[in-house]
């Protein structure tokens, strides 16, 4: 647990960096850091680890003030990564990674066997990896070992300072998706930094947007999506706050029975006939094993050809956790506006439309015009 | 003139030996007391917010550099000869070669000290390590190799001066040189040359592969992908 308390920071050439920051972060929590560049995000984390001194208020971890303890024991339990890596060119990807055990004077082989864990944790393979140097490496396997290193001493707590930034965008998505389910197994109290609205909508649980040195909101991603605190915020987060609400949900969260479906030897002229009754124009069909293999569109259906015969195999299937900005872009990208969610063997789940998600947005938006005019009527 | 030259080089082979292992000496003690007192004072000078006094000790190196070595041996004579210390031989050479081999090493010491890449100290104190663990795990093994180019200057350097000290009874491969010149000897002053030229090509090639051995492996590709 991380709480900061009347947390100023003033530089001493004048600049307040920070104002009143009252914030905490409960155990296991992946807390972001969001706003504007220069707006004290970087200054407010460092200050968690003392790299950077308070000017007034308390910080605690643990609920013991970090003025009590020496610097570098502080930071010894603290995990810390930062954007431009800073990997130790000298030393070897292992030796990097024990960087905080090597301090805590570990045992050699209790060091080896943390970086070896650690680098499977990471997706890296220890027996390529562990003599490498990262001038050998790319750069998202320096970021890797970059978020490793941090991990080194199994700390409570990390600090992010920006850890996935210098980093071409699909590789960081993929870092990101990874990084997600490191942290659903190890849950970590975090602190993570960043500019990026999308990147804080992903992974955190809860959001700090700040402005110009201040706290604006701290909220769950979809408090902040849905209800933007002032017109800073609702800027911030963007015009398209609906659309990227989308990411915070999944597939299987809102995705319809299929009102049709057909198996691949039914007869086409009573498949026709449900087809009309029910008013759909597309169709899944399934094999004989209830697997989903593709789609037969109404008009198709004529004379006496099979439904083996005219059915379409999908361009695109979706998964039950498929995030659903994901989803509406594949949607757009299929020829039926239709997707097929799929489970890992290939059997049918469910669908997802464009009438079903607008549905859905059409429900925020009058739950958020209820909550508007409530709170209207209060004041 | 060569002919001559070489018939004493064959006929004198123990003495040229001699003066080559004197002057090997010589360098080797300057060397290693430059090394010791310029890589401290590089360290020192690199300390946050020394950087005025660092400005001043850089200056000072660079102006003893300027003092002719004549100039500074006559110099050296008189101080030494007033704390009553032996003042020609030996011990005034020795201090004269450390004073000309501090600026080289002082300088890139401090350079490559301050140049370390700033995210790698950050990414250190972040982690834990106190200022002396930053020092000898990040800062030192990263500029060893810069201040082995610096040590290469300054020992080449100092092989052409120490010929000099001769003059003042020093020993070394100064001694044909001058022996020649007062003798109106030309294959003496020749094969003092050449052998003092040979001596520092080789030392320059040592040192050369010295620095590429002292450079942490890490780094060597890093360079090596570069070119
Ligand atoms: N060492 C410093 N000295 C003076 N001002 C600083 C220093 N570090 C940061 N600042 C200033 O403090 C403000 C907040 O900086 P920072 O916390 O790095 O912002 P962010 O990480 O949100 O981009 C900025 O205006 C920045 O210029
Ligand atoms: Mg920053």
């Amino acid at each position: 647990m991380i709480r900061l308390e009347n947390v100023y920071k003033t530089y001493p050439d004048g600049t307040e960096a920070v104002k009143d920051l009252n914030l905490e972060i409960s155990k296991g929590e992946f807390c972001v850091f969001l706003g504007p560049s220069g707006c004290g995000k970087t200054t407010s984390m460092k200050m968690i680890n003392r790299l950077i001194s308070l000017t007034s208020g308390k910080i605690y971890v643990d609920d013991k003030d970090i003025m009590s303890f020496n610097p570098n024991e502080l930071r010894r339990n603290i995990g810390y990564a930062i954007q431009n890596i800073g990997l130790f060119p000298h030393l070897t990807v292992w030796e990097n990674i024990a960087t905080v055990p090597m301090l805590k004077k570990w045992s050699k082989q209790k060091q080896l066997d943390r970086a070896e864990e650690l680098l499977e944790l990471v997706g890296m393979d220890p027996s390529v990896f562990m003599y490498r140097y990262p001038s050998e490496l790319s750069g998202g396997q320096q970021q890797r070992v970059g978020v490793a290193r941090s991990l080194g001493a199994d700390p409570d707590i990390l600090l992010m300072d920006e850890p996935f930034g210098a980093i071409d965008p699909i590789t960081r998505s993929k870092l990101q998706d990874e990084f997600l389910k490191i942290q659903a197994k190890i849950k970590k109290t975090i602190a993570f930094v960043t500019h990026d609205i999308e990147e804080a909508i992903k992974m955190g649980d809860k959001i700090a947007l700040m402005k110009a040195g201040r706290l604006v909101q701290y909220d769950d991603p979809a408090t902040l999506l849905t209800y933007p605190k002032d017109e800073f915020v609702r800027n911030f987060v963007g015009a398209d706050r609906v659309l990227k609400g989308l990411r915070l949900y999944k597939a299987k969260d809102v995705m319809k029975e299929p009102p049709v479906t057909v198996k691949i030897d039914e007869d086409p002229a009573r498949v026709k006939k449900r087809m009309e009754e029910s008013n759909t124009k597309w169709s899944m069909v399934t094999d004989e094993k209830d697997r989903f293999i593709g789609w037969i569109a109404s008009d198709d259906i004529k004379g006496s050809k099979s439904i083996k015969e005219i059915y379409k195999p999908p361009t695109v299937t979706a998964g039950p956790d498929t995030p659903l900005n994901e989803a509406l872009s594949m949607m757009i990208n299929s020829t039926i506006g239709t997707l097929a969610i799929l489970d890992e063997d290939g059997k049918m789940l469910g669908v997802l439309s464009f009438d079903i998600i607008r549905d859905m947005l059409g429900q925020e938006e009058s739950e958020q015009q209820k909550e508007t005019k409530a709170s209207g009527e209060k004041s | 003139m060569w002919q001559e030259a070489w018939q004493y080089f064959l006929k004198n082979t123990d003495k040229i030996l001699k003066w080559t292992v004197q002057h090997i000496y010589i360098i080797i003690v300057a060397n290693v007391c430059a090394v010791i007192i310029g890589v401290t004072v590089g360290i020192f000078i690199s300390g946050k917010g020394r950087e005025r006094i660092a400005e001043m000790v850089i200056y000072f190196a660079s102006i003893m550099m300027t003092i002719p070595s004549l100039a500074l041996y006559g110099i050296l004579m008189g101080i030494l000869a007033s704390l009553s210390l032996p003042s020609i031989g030996f011990l005034p050479v020795v201090i004269a070669l450390t004073l000309y081999g501090l600026l080289p090493i002082i300088r890139n010491t401090y350079t490559a000290i301050r140049e370390v890449d700033p995210d790698m100290i950050e990414a250190g104190r972040g982690m834990g390590m106190g200022e002396t663990q930053i020092l000898l795990k990040i800062k030192l093994p990263l500029a060893v190799p810069v201040i082995m180019a610096g040590m290469r200057q300054a020992i080449v350097m100092n092989i052409g001066i120490a010929a000099i000290g001769s003059y003042i009874g020093a020993g070394g491969l100064g001694q044909p040189i001058f022996r020649g010149i007062a003798n109106y000897r030309t294959d003496l002053i020749a094969v003092g040359a050449v052998c003092v030229s040979l001596l520092a090509i080789i030392v320059d090639v040592v040192m050369g592969r010295l620095e590429w051995l002292t450079t942490p492996k890490g780094v060597r590709i890093r360079l090596r992908r570069k070119s």
